[in-house]
């Protein structure tokens, strides 16, 4: 059942559960970062409207640096912004940045622990009808290898305006993962938000699989965990929205308690979340897995809701891998 | 305006020249690194460090100091010569260059040293950097200004002229580059691997103002650096026309010294012209 401490939405498994892009929570983070701190100042790449800077860039003009199409230029001026002294935003779509600059983000945001936070958005194959070129599933494995850099993968809108207010707090370089379609509002204010701390979001009785989550998919693990609960089966679902630094504790502790570990996130499968729970169980705890993502392959055109189903990130088959991992305890 | 007595080129000139011995022996200790470029950045360097920059070696943080940024960060020997003469740090530390658990890394690196405002080695994204800087002292409306040493090989990439379109944009005035303009990079002159002519009509197009000096003219450097300073609605460049392995006979024009590692009776005569500009004084040693 759901963890009440999670205060997620009422609504959650009904028709009017509330509809929103993660993005929309980058643009009305940023206005409030903005507000607060004069020190904060948002660059972007000929996308502001998209990457929903268009906020800032109306509230602070003064603090908005429009690069044009030059996402390289971007980051290394975001960088030289940060080393005198601004906390330094910068947006695109993840396949150009942190894609295309990704030298400059290592060189000069990680390397030099620059206070710049790199904002990639339309990430993951839910971009739809624009294809593979414009659907990143590589970013969480490309920042997350980089030392320094930080990385957190927002469920929904309201988690998205709370972990870009937390990167403003985070002295040097992150890596904030948004994508472009409207999905569920799982949280509401009331629901913690501490970087690299994971949220319990459902928690049965006797949870025989553990579930790990990153970013909007987790509405598609939620909705699993109650197919299972109805068939019987018991799990928890954590949302490890810092996928680095990962919450180590809570994924020896559930993976303990359950014996068996299914990872669901919108990229491949290959270096994003579930490497990462992986490369924690393996030293600590080890568990069979079984992974939810990208099987290392391109996407393709199409409707959100029908790529998520061809390649088996739906609710359906995360059941099935939770039942699949379970009889691999045997 | 600044000007320059003669006793002031003539004492600029002569760091510059002990910053090139300095850059043999650091070398060689090392056991590899770059020579060419930074022989030909000598005077350029010992003009800023010496003369233009308002900085503050006891107080390398000092909020309102003018910000250099080495973009071509393999020539960071002369960088790292430059700083230790000006106070910076012990000049004994010098010859840790490369070693491990130095603060004088193969590549400039931000925090290990004081002095060094940024990493850099990776090429074209050191503009970019000092555009970010220039930006970030115009909002607050600080005096301090931005200078930028690039080299003319990493004009070939395209983050470089991402930052130049910014720069011309938004007429950052507040900032300066220097081009050193040795016309050789790694497999060439630049003109073979690939041309940059005319580079003066290609920034004058991108709305900067352009300067061209002799690069080893420290009074016409100073003079530049002068009338960058005067001029208004625009970034400068200033184009230097230097002469790779500037002093030492063997190396001077030769695209092969970019990084070579020189024999013992090489850095034997290196030091002797060094020292004795060319056999045109005798040496104390002599």
């Amino acid at each position: 059942m759901i963890n009440r401490a999670a205060h997620l939405n009422p609504k959650l498994f009904t028709k009017d559960v509330e509809q929103a892009p993660t993005r929309d929570g980058y643009g009305t983070g940023l206005v409030l970062a903005g507000d607060r701190n004069p020190n904060v100042v948002a660059l972007c790449a000929d996308l502001t409207e998209s990457t929903r800077t268009e906020a800032f860039a109306k509230k602070h003009p003064d603090r908005f640096i429009e690069v044009g199409v030059a996402e390289q230029g971007m980051a290394t001026i975001a960088a030289g912004l940060a080393e005198a002294g601004k906390i330094a935003f910068i947006a695109s779509y993840a396949t150009f940045s942190p894609g295309r600059n990704w030298e400059q983000i290592r060189t000069t945001a990680a390397y030099n622990d620059a206070n710049v936070k790199v904002a990639g958005h339309h990430a993951g194959i839910s971009v739809g009808p624009d294809g593979a070129t414009h659907q990143a599933i590589e970013d969480i494995a490309t920042m997350r290898s980089m030392p320094n850099m930080r990385v957190i993968v927002p469920m929904d809108s309201v988690e998205a305006e709370k972990a870009t207010l937390a990167a403003t707090h985070m002295h040097g370089p992150v890596y904030l993962r948004f994508g472009r379609e409207k999905t569920p509002v799982m949280s509401t204010a009331e629901t913690p938000f501490t970087p690299g701390v994971g949220i319990v979001l459902w928690q049965s009785k006797k949870p025989q699989v553990a579930i790990f989550g990153c970013g909007s998919l987790l509405f598609q693990a939620l909705l699993a965990a109650k197919h299972l609960e109805a068939d019987g089966i018991g799990s928890v679902v954590v949302n490890l929205h810092t996928v680095k630094p990962i919450d180590e504790e809570a994924v020896v502790k559930w993976a303990k308690a359950c014996g068996a570990v299914v990872t669901v996130e919108e990229h491949n499968v290959l270096g994003g979340l579930g490497s990462a729970v992986a490369e924690v169980l393996a030293r600590r705890q080890p568990t069979p897995v079984e992974f939810i993502g990208m099987q290392d392959t391109f996407g393709e055109s199409g409707q959100p809701d029908e790529l998520i189903a061809k390649y088996g990130m739906d609710a359906p088959h995360i059941a099935r891998a939770a039942e699949k991992v379970i009889e691999r305890k045997r | 305006m600044d000007s320059i007595t003669d006793d002031e080129v003539l004492k600029i000139e002569g760091v510059a020249n002990l910053l090139r011995q300095e850059v043999i022996h650091m070398l060689v200790e090392a056991g590899s690194g770059h020579v060419g470029g930074p022989l030909g950045m000598a005077d350029i360097m010992a003009t800023l460090y010496f003369k233009t920059l308002r900085h503050d070696p006891k107080n390398p943080k000092w909020h309102d100091r003018d910000r250099f940024v080495l973009s071509n960060g393999h020539t960071c020997p002369i960088l790292y010569a430059s700083l230790a003469h000006a106070g910076y740090f012990p000049v004994e530390e010098l010859k840790t260059l490369r070693k491990l658990g130095s603060r004088l890394q193969g590549h400039p690196h931000r925090g290990a040293l004081p002095g060094v405002e940024t990493t850099s080695g990776p090429l074209g994204s050191g503009l970019a950097q000092a555009v970010g800087m220039a930006l970030a002292a115009r909002m607050d409306g600080a005096k301090w200004r931005t200078y930028c040493m690039t080299s003319d090989g990493e004009h070939q990439e395209g983050n470089h002229w991402e930052a130049v379109l910014v720069a011309g944009k938004n007429r950052l005035s507040n900032l300066v580059q220097i081009v050193d303009r040795n016309v050789i990079q790694i497999d060439g002159f630049t003109e073979d691997v690939m041309p940059l002519e005319p580079l003066a009509d290609k920034y004058r197009s991108f709305n900067w103002n352009v300067l061209e000096v002799n690069g080893h003219d420290v009074r016409a450097l100073v003079a530049a650096f002068t009338e960058a300073k005067a001029t208004w609605e625009k970034p400068t460049v200033i184009i230097a026309h230097t002469t790779p392995g500037r002093g030492v006979d063997f190396m001077e024009n030769r695209f092969e010294w970019h990084s070579k590692v020189m024999k013992p009776d090489q850095v034997r005569l290196a030091l002797h012209e060094l020292r004795t500009l060319r056999d045109s004084i005798r040496s104390e040693h002599q």
